[in-house]
């Protein structure tokens, strides 16, 4: 039992890996940053793409998003990062994470956006035209607004799987939490780092999780 | 005769091989209440969307005041505030309160301050006997308080023209006199009104005119007496008696 709190549960070596994880984290935090408001941006595109008039621009966007679900995160990750060089292109380890989780978080938070604008009813829309508003403010004041309240669980819960996804980009080097939790547990001979950065994730999860539920709970209701 | 507030000439529309307008004429004059009536399926709503462009005519002329609103370069959206309209289901937008249904197209279209957007909205609120329910959710409103929110909405743009495709019939009947005292009201401002209904005796009491239109054309029209009482058509004898009772 003893063997088992040294092991994992080790105050001190948690103590001596603490500056190093908070810099992880800082790095977990700045990646969060740059991918989910940008995904979220980005999905907006691509949800109203994926709605438009235009067929051809219909089709490619679902075709695309439909790929960049499909495929796996650490797939595209190590595909851009390991693969395009061989086209010449080389991406720093930041940037590489960034465009994949970018593509991946783009894809689904779009499918969400258009699931919520499809569950908006058509009369909102001629409502709002009949008045003289334009494409962009109808869209703006009135569609976007009940569509994102319909489906925020589900905005609410990608952004979750957004954030633990940025834990892959240890794969690449990038020091993020859980790269420099491992990197602490090599040097240490120890597992309490790992221990310590999985608490940093479950303390800021969790109640996002718990939201999530209670926010389904609401919309049920 | 004054000049017609609404001027539709030869409008054609057609949902794939259905054609659901075949070349109606119909002339609005200011002032004038015009009842449309005609059994499900008529084309009723698709001629009204088609006034102010909700549905894109395939052919026709449409002029407002004088304005052809089939030009390519027409302002649809100056256009389209200049015509109010009332939808059956309401069509509230529900994450606004009462009056942030009403100020939205007063701040976004008109260009006006949220204060004096809100005076005007209140005014219209109060038109229409809601003034204590300006801070209300749609969904805190009964069906008929909905839909005097609807026609204020549109009324506070100051249209010159109001459009209604059946604003009673999603209503209980005990509500349909509140939304029917509204319109009487408008009516007695001087509004110019087209209405599509089967509240036969607000068809009576209130219009001008009855249009009676099936399979896509008008079959007939005249005074509301004339036409309920010696309608020249069979078919439109037989829908009025039908619907009268
Ligand atoms: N968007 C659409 N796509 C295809 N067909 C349509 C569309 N809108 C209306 N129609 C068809 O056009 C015809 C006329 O419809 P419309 O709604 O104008 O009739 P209406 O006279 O208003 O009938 P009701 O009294 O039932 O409201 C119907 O046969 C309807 O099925
Ligand atoms: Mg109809």
């Amino acid at each position: 039992m003893d063997a088992l709190l040294q092991q994992f549960f080790n105050l001190d070596v948690m103590a001596q890996a603490w500056p190093l994880v908070l810099k992880g984290l800082g790095m977990t935090a700045l990646l969060c940053l740059a991918v989910i408001p940008l995904g979220l941006g980005g999905g907006l595109l691509v949800a109203l793409a994926s709605l438009s008039g235009s067929r051809a621009l219909r089709w490619s966007v679902r075709v695309f998003a439909d790929l960049f679900r499909a495929l796996p995160p650490l797939v595209l990750l190590i595909l851009i990062y390991s693969g395009l060089p061989f086209a010449g292109i080389r991406l720093s380890p930041f940037a590489a994470v960034c465009l994949a989780f970018l593509l991946n978080a783009s894809s689904f938070y779009g499918e969400i956006y258009r699931a919520g604008i499809e569950s908006v009813g058509r009369g909102q829309w001629e409502a709002a035209r009949s008045t003289g508003l334009t494409a962009g403010q109808a869209f703006g004041y009135v569609i976007l607004p009940q569509a994102v309240r319909n489906v925020l669980p589900d905005l609410v819960s990608n952004t979750v799987e957004v954030v633990k996804l940025t834990s892959l980009a240890s794969v690449v080097s990038f020091t993020e939490l859980l790269y420099a939790a491992d990197m602490a547990r090599s040097v240490t001979y120890n597992a309490s780092p790992i221990v310590l950065a999985a608490l940093i994730y479950l303390a800021i999860l969790w109640p996002v999780v718990r939201l999530t539920s209670r926010l389904e709970h609401r919309i049920a209701a | 005769m004054p000049a017609p507030i609404l001027d539709v000439r030869a409008l054609r529309k057609s949902f794939g091989p259905l054609e659901v307008l075949k070349g109606i004429d119909l002339s609005v004059r200011p002032q004038e209440l015009v009842f449309l009536v005609g059994p499900s399926g008529s084309g009723k709503s698709t001629l009204l969307r088609c006034c102010n462009r909700l549905e894109e005519p395939d052919s026709g002329s449409i002029r407002l005041e004088g304005v052809e609103l089939m030009d390519r370069a027409c302002d649809l959206n100056a256009a389209r505030r200049r015509i109010g309209m009332v939808f059956q289901g309401f069509n509230l937008y529900p994450h606004m309160t009462a009056l942030g249904n009403v100020t939205l197209a007063l701040r976004k279209v008109l260009g006006k301050s949220r204060r004096e957007a809100e005076e005007i909205g209140r005014a219209a609120l109060d038109r229409v006997g809601l003034a204590d329910k300006a801070a209300c959710h749609p969904g805190e409103l009964s069906g008929g308080q909905q839909q005097r929110v609807a026609i204020a909405r549109a009324v506070s743009l100051e249209p010159t023209l109001m459009l209604f495709d059946e604003p009673t019939s999603a209503l209980d009947p005990e509500l349909v006199g509140s939304v029917l005292a509204v319109m009487r009201s408008l009516r007695e401002a001087g509004m110019t009104m087209v209405v599509v209904s089967h509240e036969m005796r607000f068809a009576r009491e209130a219009a001008d005119r009855v249009v009676f239109m099936e399979g896509g054309a008008i079959v007939e029209e005249g005074p509301p007496a004339a036409m309920f009482t010696e309608a020249q058509h069979p078919r439109t004898r037989a829908f009025l008696q039908e619907i009268g009772r």
